[in-house]
């Protein structure tokens, strides 16, 4: 088995043994156990693509293809570059932390963590495929759990929101699924096969009116999942319902696919259609940065915060994805990851909350710093690393992204990136309403005072986020460096 | 000479934060003590070394001094622009190396005994030294990143360290206030370090503050200057946005209004960070580009630069005279003596003695750092004996506290300008810089000196003099924890004006010596003794010509009284337009037509699907019916066509 199939074919082992489980114990170490072995894999991966790297140029290493379909060329083609080197690990530490964090789950114990897998499952497949319809097929995977996950163990309006949610994801895979055919019909310029394989596609020259035509579809598709405004709104409802865990994932992991996506197959393989759509996808996405922010501000749900503020954070992706040069790209990457480990961590301590005082109205609750001073103080970390303090993720990637998007000296960039900038002054504002009005001031209710403290598995899911949250942040040079080097082939196309 | 070693003076109190921070919980205050206050007097023994090799080891190589750099690559945004990460050290590093370690040093002393038995103890120390680590990095940064970096770092240290007695909630407003506050400003400072990004295409200060580059047009720094943003260079545009987040950091007008309220966090933090330390931050600033400042344009943003110090001064002069708070008063003080230093850097020139007004700028943070000091923590004892901040409950206390009227009196005559105290050498530079290039400036602050020595002796007078209140315990003297700090900085306020600053620190590196203006001094000096008398006869004994006064300028008296309304226009702007006329629309907007629409395209499709599915009826008899409807219309058609 080769390296890379290995990410889909543990979990996949995972969720057979899950089936076998007996009780609540055995569920709980075998999930443990399956994402362990993920993690250990994923920084197993990271050393040797490091080692790979150093005397393979190839812009996609590890690869390995299967023919799969054959009448319509399809593979079971596979490889990994820097950035998804670096999204492969974000995954597996989500992941972990989610199973750390859904501990106490006891209502149908298996057939959560089952879901919970299913979904990473999708996830990792997505991340390795360089096959358009497999890959297709991976994201479709991770999508659908979504819903069983939110309508079953979820709360509030859950079927409401589940509905919601899959819907507008549903409907932006049917968008998603004509651009890629268009994409696949298109292939073949000099007369060969049609091929869905990404590297073979980049090849050919896709013509300009097709570009131009399926570059919108692809786009949207993907981003959808990337909370573009104004197709952002299936997260709010849906983060507010999901269980912890699938918050985490969801936010943190399924909604990078995204951004990722759009890199990978819309602005990879369509450029001149990216460079002709970029003006009206720039005004979509900078706008949705200060929407998002000032979203955040009247939300008065710890999760409607938090999910707005995704909306804020990945609308920043989406700008310096469309900004063009090697600078914003390695922002908008780093964000992707910064943004995937910080929500991942609000939302486990926003659960934690939740689950001691059953609520997440901020102004019925107060002064928590004093009754649980390990998640507040956690809170108050999350939050600087929100906003972008120096010392945390945050900071170095909306650092390439703003140096990125100013390389672009028109003035219509200009005033976006102007809008994109400002937003650090918003962030802030509902960062610290939020904490001066939950964690500090006085006691609002006299019964947190004996509130439990955090446990065993909280804190291991809460370090494990944290870690690399201030790891990038103190020391970015070598992920940066790694994911720039990844990038010389995508900016040669443009 | 390698000054490698200087890296330790930030690390070391990194270090301390770490071990104190993340056992907050678990470590006992005496061990706590020690151990922020030893990992600080290793720092500050550093400093002095560095100082000492630096001044007078190397000295000066050609008749200047030489600027050493150690740095490192810490992230690349592309092939030639990168942020890294170093030492710089250079006079204005050095001495502001001395002023950090010192205060910082003598705070941490001093909390020792104002902060004994506090349950947070040991979080406070963990959060000093992690303030302390980040003005050292601030100080010796390499590059303009690394200054943005570290100036982030303070300003968390400084919301951390306001919102301290974070169940107050007059605290937790004040700790967010300062910091959007001057977020804000920093959305400014970080658009000019864009901008000097892209078009100068380094951030390092060695290559930007090049005189020679500076002058020339088509130098690699210079060549996009003549790109023009409203009619001014890009450059100087983006100094002015530089400018204008160090205006935020320094509290100048008008983005001073969240300097007050950081009065909430404890008194040894009011000294360190928001009297000598941080707030300098934007002067260093300004003083760290002043090449880039005097040179691009000639000096235009300089310019902005002299007038905002100068007005800030004289506006924060004219409310500390009402102020009832004795910690706002020296808050407001703070402001009026920074717009002196910005004032200074704005209206000084390069070379030689011209550079006057840039020593003097740093010879005032200097000496200021220590007095402002040393009258904070002055009032902190005072407000640890009567257990109280207002002016109004306190009086004849000069029995009671000896030692802190006496180092007390000794800074107020030092601000005063006062010969032969520090406050009198630094200030009478000032004048004689702002005499020589701008008139209208020298008046304004030679009127800000008048105003200066006259609240600081109203305050002096109304604490240590005066009438004796009914105090619920006898106050009494602090103990000797905090008391020492004060006398070694009252001999240093004594004595500090005494440094040939001259020599050491001006623009060109090369020093110079300067002498006292005797002209200009009489001048200063006459206008303080003039606001003491008047101070003397208003409030040494109880009388009521202060009240009959403010009665008389009732207006006046209120409008300065309530601080010319500045917060009450934020208040309405933050509030009124940007909380209720913009985000509550955008949510209204978010959730009705956005949401709506989605829901609606959703619940027609429903709908439309509940009409459709009564045509799947299941009966032949309407399968064939509409069959052959179908067909007659297809035909009727067909025949239209047809014909």
């Amino acid at each position: 088995m080769d390296i890379l199939s290995l990410f889909i074919t543990v979990p996949v082992i995972t969720i057979l043994f899950l089936t076998f489980t007996k009780n609540l114990q055995q569920v709980r170490i075998v999930s443990l156990v399956g994402m362990l072995i993920q993690l250990g894999m994923s920084i197993n991966l990271l050393f040797a693509y490091f080692k790979e790297r150093a005397v393979n140029t190839d812009m996609m290493v590890f690869t390995k293809d299967y023919v799969w379909f054959e009448s319509f060329n399809i593979h079971y083609a596979i490889g990994v570059d820097g950035i998804s080197v670096a999204l492969l690990l974000l995954t597996s530490i989500v992941v972990l932390a989610g199973v750390f964090i859904s501990w106490k789950v006891t209502d149908l114990s298996k057939e959560f963590f089952i879901s919970l897998i299913v979904l990473a499952t999708g996830v990792f497949g997505f991340f390795i495929s360089i096959d358009l319809f497999t890959m297709f097929i991976f994201y479709e995977i991770a999508v659908i759990p979504m819903y069983l996950l939110i309508g079953i163990w979820g709360s509030g309006p859950k079927e409401y929101s589940a509905m919601k949610l899959t819907l507008m994801l549903m409907g932006a895979s049917a968008v998603l699924l004509v651009g890629i055919l268009g994409i696949y019909f298109n292939s073949n310029a000099d007369g060969g096969p049609l091929t869905f394989n990404l590297l073979e596609i980049a090849q050919v020259n896709i013509p300009f009116e097709a570009q131009k035509l399926f570059f919108p579809l692809t786009f949207l598709g993907f981003a959808v999942l990337g909370a573009l405004f104004p197709f952002h709104t299936w997260s709010p409802d849906g983060h507010a319902s999901a269980p912890t865990a699938v918050s985490m994932l969801h936010a943190g992991v399924l909604m990078k696919l995204g951004g990722y996506g759009i890199f990978r197959v819309a602005m990879y393989l369509l450029p001149l259609g990216a460079i002709d759509w970029s003006w009206f996808f720039i005004i979509l996405s900078s706008f949705g940065v200060i929407y998002g922010a000032l979203g955040a501000i009247r939300q008065n749900d710890l999760k409607y915060i938090n999910a707005y503020s995704s909306v804020s954070h990945l609308g920043m992706v989406l700008v310096a994805l469309l900004m063009m040069n090697k600078t914003a790209w390695n922002g908008a990457i780093l964000q992707s990851l910064s943004h995937g480990f910080m929500t991942a961590l609000f939302f486990a301590l926003i659960g934690m909350i939740y689950e001691r005082t059953h609520t997440r109205d901020i102004h019925k609750l107060g002064g928590l710093l004093k009754v649980m001073p390990f998640i507040s103080a956690i809170y108050i970390i999350a939050g600087l690393a929100n906003l972008g303090l120096p010392g945390f993720s945050g900071f170095v990637a909306e650092m390439n992204i703003f140096v990125g998007a100013f390389e672009n000296a028109d003035l219509f960039r200009r005033v976006a990136t102007v809008a994109v900038v400002s937003a650090i002054v918003v962030t802030a504002v509902y960062i610290l309403r939020v904490v001066g009005i939950m964690l500090m001031g006085p006691i609002k209710n006299e019964e947190f005072n004996d509130l439990p403290a955090s446990t065993w598995y909280e804190r291991y899911g809460v370090y494990l986020l944290l870690i690399p949250i201030a790891g990038m942040g103190i020391a970015p040079l070598w992920l940066s460096d790694m994911i720039l080097d990844s990038l010389t082939p995508f900016i040669a196309r443009f | 000479m390698d000054f490698t070693y200087t890296i330790l003076i930030p690390l070391i109190p990194l270090a301390v934060f770490l071990i104190l921070g993340i056992n907050a919980l678990k470590i006992k205050e005496n061990v706590a003590g020690i151990v922020g206050v030893g990992g600080l007097l290793a720092s500050t023994i550093l400093s002095f070394y560095t100082a000492f090799q630096y001044f007078f080891k190397v000295g000066k190589v050609d008749g200047v001094y030489q600027t050493f750099v150690e740095k490192t690559v810490w992230m690349n945004f592309t092939d030639t622009l990168a942020i890294d990460m170093g030492v710089l050290i250079d006079p204005i590093s050095v001495m502001m190396l001395v002023v950090v370690s010192t205060i910082s040093l003598m705070v941490h002393l001093y909390s020792r005994g104002y902060m004994h038995g506090d349950q947070g103890f040991t979080r406070f120390f963990a959060y000093l030294s992690l303030f302390s680590f980040s003005m050292y990095g601030l100080v010796l940064a390499t590059n303009l990143f690394q200054i943005y970096i570290f100036w982030e770092l303070v300003g968390v240290s400084s919301f951390l360290l306001i919102g301290y007695y974070y169940t107050k909630p007059s605290a937790v407003a004040a700790s967010k206030k300062a910091f959007i506050v001057t977020r804000f400003a920093d959305f400014g400072f970080l658009m000019g370090v864009l901008m000097i990004g892209y078009y100068t295409g380094t951030f390092d200060f060695m290559a930007l503050n090049n005189p020679a580059a500076l002058q020339d047009l088509s130098s690699p720094i210079m060549q996009y200057s003549g790109i023009t943003f409203m009619g001014f260079s890009v450059i100087t545009t983006a100094l002015v946005l530089i400018f204008a987040g160090g205006a935020g950091k320094s509290a100048m007008f008008p983005l001073h209004i969240w300097l007050p309220d950081a009065m909430e966090g404890p008194t040894p933090v009011s000294a360190l960070i928001h009297a000598a330390t941080m707030v300098v931050a934007g002067v260093y600033l300004v003083a760290r580009l002043f090449p880039m400042f005097y040179f691009v344009e000639d000096g235009i943003a300089l310019q902005v630069v002299a007038y905002v110090g100068g007005f800030s001064s004289l506006f924060a002069a004219l409310i500390a005279l009402t102020q009832h708070d004795i910690k706002r008063i020296l808050a407001f003080s703070t402001m009026s003596q920074i717009g002196y230093m910005m004032m200074a850097l704005g209206i000084s020139g390069y070379g030689g003695v011209e550079g006057l007004g840039f020593t003097a700028s740093m010879f005032h943070l200097f000496t200021h750092a220590m007095f402002k000091a040393l009258l904070f923590l002055g009032a902190g004892s005072v407000i640890h004996a009567v257990h109280s901040n207002v002016l109004q409950e306190m009086g004849g206390l000069r029995k009671y506290l000896p030692i802190t009227h006496i180092t007390f009196l000794i800074a107020a005559l030092a601000i005063a300008g006062v010969p032969p105290f520090a406050g009198f050498f630094s200030k009478d530079e000032i004048l004689a810089a702002a005499y020589e290039s701008n008139r209208l400036l020298f008046w304004v602050e030679w009127t800000v000196a008048g105003l200066t020595a006259f609240y600081m002796f109203r305050l002096y007078f109304g604490i240590f003099w005066g009438k004796e209140r009914v105090y619920k315990h006898t106050p009494h003297e602090s103990p000797l924890s905090m008391t020492l700090p004060l006398m070694f900085l009252a001999i240093v306020s004594a004595v500090a004006g005494f440094v040939p600053f001259s020599q050491f620190v001006s623009p060109d590196l090369a020093g110079y010596t300067t002498h006292i203006h005797m002209n200009i001094a009489a001048m200063s000096v006459g206008v303080g003794v003039l606001g003491i008398a008047i101070a003397w006869i208003m409030y040494k004994k109880e009388t009521d010509i202060a009240d009959k006064i403010s009665s008389a300028f009732g207006f006046l008296y209120k409008w300065t009284y309530n601080k010319f309304y500045f917060d009450e226009i934020y208040l309405f702007v933050t509030r009124e337009i940007i909380f209720k006329r913009i985000a509550q629309p955008f949510a209204w907007f978010d959730k009705k037509i956005v949401d709506g629409t989605m829901n609606l395209i959703g619940n027609s499709t429903v709908d439309i699907s509940k009409k459709i599915k009564g045509a799947q009826s299941g009966k032949v008899q309407d399968y064939a019916f509409a069959f052959v409807s179908g067909v007659v219309i297809m035909v009727m058609v067909f025949i239209y066509f047809m014909n």
